[in-house]
């Protein structure tokens, strides 16, 4: 057993959270003084082999097949099974994405090990990677750590690891050779910094694979951009009903904010499903987000902390949202929240 | 149809936790626990497919004592039965052990369909059903938003990111893991409360139980998390407060 094998995400254009995971897997890699390779499976991959070609990486693989062309769970876990076999990595890193989600559980019990789903660092400790997971939403760290028998699985939650570092440290003169989502910018013929990119084509047959997967789509069309807002207030849980939304629609508007909100809310159908920020929802980064209620699950989290300002109006000291909020005010928000509208009212009359 | 449905109970959400005296879990002593809400979720999918199709709910759960009273919840809100895999040995379990112990108890039960949340609001691993599937060499699908049933086959809608869903169609048997709010719950009624006191639980000691591998993955260790970013807390009465804030977002961020 040798390397870090980092899995990325490609459908015709890079997962961004792609770049996250292999930022990770190049400093425990370089911590552990493993060489560190990616692959990426799919039917028609020359595009990312061509990106993953200007890569610093000890090699890069794209595994090939016409049925992995459209993702299904029994083909993926079929296909990097055997991969995995091949290069008998030491660490297998995912970005957890909800493709991997849906596959790499069961891919790690082919080999008889549990995935340490959705960490959020990796450091090492007596040359063992220890991994930090959070739980109870948020509210508690925990470390975990792996026996060393057979390879370690690990996927890392979004945000937790800055692509950048991976777009700026290797880029060269010549710009980012990372590719982002959008139109990526091509470098090859580069010798000095290829890497060595293969092809591997595992055995699939069709019988294997019991689902049947259909077109993806869209609900409806997005009407609420709330990426563009410049200012949010967005309400939780904590505000019990739907006939108390109200109250933060009142100093949504004293603001000339965008009313947002954290899932239950828009399960619950008190708010279009269209104004929800998260990892099922929308991505946001006003200049001020004020969350009103909101515990601060990382579902909610990961769609809100770039914001530039975060403001969190909680009654309980303890709720995760404080630990990404500038502001805080613990409190009842049926008094904070009208006090508010009425201080904000005042103080953009003045 | 036979629908098994997996839950797991867990601490009551916004339950001030304590890490115990080792370091090593939680201290539970004072805890309430609860049905985990996305499992709440998975059971009213299978009694609202049980109100279409016909056929039976079967209630699986593994934990404690105290987890037979999720159970009993579980039965007066509709299901008709329930396997109670008795241990207290969760937190130290991996994943892959625990999974091993679901699949074992209800694999003959040769059930058309089995239903859990998309993770639990504890450990948050998101995967016990996943392997479990593995265990059973059954296919599965995960993070649902809807799920139909139509000769032999069950069609669900998952969630992608960023709003995208996508169909996915499976032969039965095969394992669905359900996303929070997907429909509202039922409440037990009066009658349901009474009727579940007859239902039958069938309970697994340990001793029954399929020996636990070492586990892979082991928890280390729980601890509070730093905090990332200095939170500038704002004292007073709610009035003051919130004049201070305002006055925060005039001056300092520069919104108003």
């Amino acid at each position: 057993m040798s390397g870090v094998l980092v899995i990325l995400e490609y459908r015709g254009a890079w997962n961004r959270m792609s770049w996250e995971a292999l930022a990770a897997g190049r400093q425990i890699a370089a911590q552990m003084g493993q060489p560190l390779a990616a692959a990426v499976a799919g039917a028609n991959l020359e595009g990312a082999a061509a990106d993953l070609a200007a890569k610093p990486l000890a090699r890069a693989y794209t595994v090939c097949h016409d049925l992995l062309g459209e993702y299904t769970v029994d083909a993926y876990v079929a296909a990097f099974e055997q991969l995995i076999h091949s290069l008998d990595p030491l660490l297998v890193l995912f970005p957890h994405t909800y493709q991997v989600r849906d596959f790499a559980p069961r891919l790690a019990a082919r080999f008889g090990q549990t995935l340490i789903a959705d960490a959020i660092a990796i450091r090492l400790d007596s040359g063992q990677p220890v991994f930090v997971r959070q739980l109870l939403q948020g509210k508690l760290n925990a470390d975990y750590t792996h026996n060393g028998a057979g390879p370690c699985f690990a996927s890392l939650q979004a945000g937790a690891f800055r692509a950048e570092a991976e777009v700026v440290s290797h880029g060269g003169a010549g710009g980012a050779a990372c590719p982002d989502v959008a139109g990526p910018p091509r470098r090859s013929g580069q010798a000095s910094t290829a890497c060595p990119t293969m092809e591997f084509v595992p055995r699939l047959e069709a019988s294997q694979i019991r689902s049947q997967p259909g077109e993806r789509f869209r609900e409806s069309a997005q009407t609420v951009d709330l990426s563009a807002a410049s200012l949010i207030v967005s309400v939780g849980r904590g505000i019990k009903e739907e006939s108390n939304i109200p109250i933060v629609r009142a100093l949504a508007d004293a603001m000339g904010a965008e009313l947002a909100a954290s899932r239950p809310i828009c399960d619950n159908g008190w708010l279009p499903m269209e104004r929800q920020v998260g990892s099922s929802g929308q991505t946001v980064s006003p200049k001020v987000y004020i969350a009103v209620g909101i515990s601060g699950a990382i579902q909610h989290l990961v769609g809100m902390k770039g914001s530039k300002a975060v403001v969190a109006i909680n009654k309980d000291e303890n709720a995760p949202i404080f630990e990404v909020a500038d502001y805080g005010i613990v409190g009842d928000l049926f008094e904070v929240v009208p006090a508010l509208t009425a201080a904000v009212r005042k103080a953009k009359g003045a | 149809m036979k629908i098994i449905v997996a839950v797991k109970q867990v601490p009551v959400r916004d339950s001030a936790i304590r890490v115990d005296a080792a370091g090593k879990w939680i201290e539970e002593e004072e805890l309430s626990f609860e049905i985990n809400e996305p499992d709440a979720y998975a059971l009213e999918e299978a009694l609202l497919l049980k109100d279409q199709h016909g056929g039976e709910v079967v209630v699986l759960c593994a934990g404690p004592e105290r987890a037979g009273q999720t159970i009993r919840e579980a039965l007066a809100k509709g299901a008709d039965r329930a396997i109670h895999i008795q241990c207290d040995d969760l937190a130290s379990l991996d994943t892959l052990a625990l999974a091993r112990r679901l699949a074992s108890a209800v694999e003959a039960e040769k059930a058309d369909l089995i239903l859990t949340g998309l993770q639990s609001d504890d450990l948050g691993l998101g995967q016990t059903g996943v392997v479990m599937a593995e265990m059973l060499g059954i296919p599965h699908a995960t993070i649902v938003m809807q799920v139909e049933i139509l000769d032999g086959w069950v069609r669900v809608k998952r969630e992608l990111e960023d709003g995208w869903f996508q169909w996915v169609r499976m032969p039965m048997p095969a394992l669905v893991t359900i996303q929070s709010g997907i429909s509202p719950l039922r409440y037990a009624t009066l009658m349901g409360i009474k009727k579940a006191k007859t239902k039958q639980v069938r309970r697994i000691a340990p001793d029954q139980l399929p020996s636990a591998a070492p586990p892979a993955v082991r928890l280390e260790r729980v601890y509070l998390p730093q905090r990332r970013k200095e939170t500038q807390m704002i004292a007073g009465t709610p009035a003051e407060a919130a004049a201070k804030l305002a006055d925060v977002l005039k001056f300092e961020v520069r919104v108003l």
